[in-house]
């Protein structure tokens, strides 16, 4: 590994000075290790005071960034009212991992795709106009929306899933020491023709704390992750969805898409479609066939679309009732 | 990129050194303090063969730097038992062919210690979940959680007995 200075932080407004921050630093280490990244500076945040708590927020929770992915997960407020991030969590790393990753990092940590960490291959992420050896590559974890020319790496994150679907947002505090709230889908950017630039945070800037709305009081939360093999391994496709029905149909419906795009992917015209109907499987085949319709992915993660479209409507039967839940299925019901 | 000083305690005593911010705790552990229990397997956060205990929870300690260690509790495999005094993990391990080429074993007996500690009385499944970061490229794994479970009865029994 490069070399580098060492800092902690112990007080916010010391971010501002600059150098990389490192919380768990679960992601940052492979990366640094494999010198896809390189900083002179690594900034230790563990020691700010108050970025370490999960309390309430108005009817809400605010979940400090440095708040680990264990604790998130084993929180009862969060497993009584958000089961479907409890649950998006325990879907991913190991226990050990789950330990030091945080809150805030989890939502940077960087995608997977193999031609990102390795550095004898073009990748614009890695140095912007250096092109794409996913282009023409071998890619069956590819992203299927949202890709450029330029990158079509995808978001590994489960925790990011869950919380979009939550509709969550993120408090990024900036260099003059005001914070700003973002929704969890304008929080990250889409590559275009820069692929470099992965969230609106800007050098300089912190994660400060993640915001949970009301819990939906009665609904039923599901997150499917559908991968390689039973634990350990990053998703292939996930699909997480919040419901509550009222009398007989769709009342409330949120739904996002995990490992198919650069961000945690969600489409409010596919939701909103089904919202007041009563749920029928041609309903939902139609839905998942309309989430997917008109795009071309990389042929490798191609069979990402048919499998995204199964899981949409077996989630779906399963928040509506509509049919029994899968055996080990991840449903739970939210209560306040 | 100058040196820090680095103040642990490890398997109940206080240490103190200089430390490369990018070392990491498995290599102080193995090289500056001779603690060789802790294996390096992937070195990438995979396999857990470095997996210790730090201020209470398992951390995969080719995935921490030394520097964010400072301050903290470290337990190694060192830490849990002897050859003249077996922990129940290490005996039950012996006992039910937890091992088989013995890589892995250091880090899936911390691993184990502090999962029965969380959870002392732990279903098959539980076990196979809060073992899932740790591999066994023996793929020793149907013995491996036999022991963990035998260990968990056998740590409860003592615990009824001494109440």
């Amino acid at each position: 590994m490069r070399p580098f200075d060492y800092r902690r932080a112990e007080t916010l407004d010391s971010v501002a000075e600059g150098g990389r921050i490192i919380a768990g630093g679960t992601n940052l280490l492979d990366l640094m290790k494999l010198q896809v990244e390189i900083p002179d500076t690594l900034v230790d945040i563990n020691r700010i005071a108050g970025l370490d708590r999960i309390e309430p927020q108005g009817e809400g929770l605010r979940i400090g960034a440095l708040v680990t992915n264990t604790e998130v997960a084993a929180d009862p407020r969060i497993r009584a009212g958000y089961p479907v991030l409890a649950r998006a969590i325990l879907a991913g790393a190991s226990g050990q991992i789950r330990n030091k990753a945080t809150t805030g990092g989890n939502l940077l940590q960087r995608t997977r795709c193999p031609y990102f960490y390795d550095p004898a291959m073009a990748c614009n992420k890695r140095e912007p106009g250096a092109g794409c050896s996913a282009q023409g590559g071998v890619g069956r974890m590819l992203a299927v929306f949202g890709t450029s020319d330029a990158c079509l790496a995808a978001h590994p994150s489960d925790m990011a899933v869950g919380l979009r679907v939550l509709e969550a947002r993120v408090e990024v505090r900036g260099t003059d020491g005001a914070t700003r709230q973002l929704a969890l889908e304008d929080f990250y950017c889409l590559p275009g023709d820069r692929p470099d630039i992965e969230s609106v945070v800007q050098p300089g800037e912190i994660i400060t704390a993640v915001i949970l709305p009301a819990p939906v009081a009665g609904s039923v939360q599901s997150y499917r992750k559908v991968r390689d093999r039973a634990s350990y391994a990053f998703a292939l496709v996930s699909v997480a969805a919040v419901a509550t029905m009222r009398d007989g149909r769709i009342d409330h419906l949120s739904l996002a898409y995990g490992s198919v795009a650069p961000r945690p992917w969600g489409d409010d015209a596919v939701t909103d479609a089904l919202v007041g109907q009563a749920p029928d499987a041609g309903l939902f085949r139609r839905a998942a066939d309309r989430l997917t319709a008109g795009h071309t992915p990389h042929p490798d993660a191609a069979y990402k679309l048919p499998l995204l479209r199964r899981s949409l409507q077996s989630v779906l039967h399963e928040v509506t009732g509509l049919s029994e839940a899968a055996i080990g299925t991840d449903k739970a019901e939210a209560f306040a | 990129m100058s040196k820090m000083h680095i103040k642990m305690t490890v398997n109940g005593q206080k240490k103190e050194l200089l430390s490369e911010p990018r070392q990491l705790l498995i290599h102080v552990l193995r090289e500056e303090l001779g603690l060789t229990g802790p294996h390096i397997g992937c070195e990438t956060s995979h396999c857990g063969a470095c997996t210790v205990e730090m201020n209470g929870k398992s951390v995969k300690s080719c995935t921490v730097f030394a520097a964010q260690a400072d301050g903290a509790e470290v337990t190694t495999i060192e830490g849990l038992g002897n050859p003249d005094g077996l922990h129940v993990l290490q005996e039950m391990f012996k006992e039910h062919h937890g091992l088989q080429c013995g890589f892995c074993t250091p880090g899936m007996i911390t691993r184990a210690h502090r999962l029965l500690q969380e959870n002392p009385n732990p279903t098959e499944e539980e076990v196979r979940f809060g073992m899932a970061g740790n591999l066994c490229r023996c793929t020793g794994y149907q013995n491996i959680v036999k022991a963990i479970l035998a260990a968990a009865a056998e740590m409860n029994s003592a615990k009824e007995a001494a109440q």
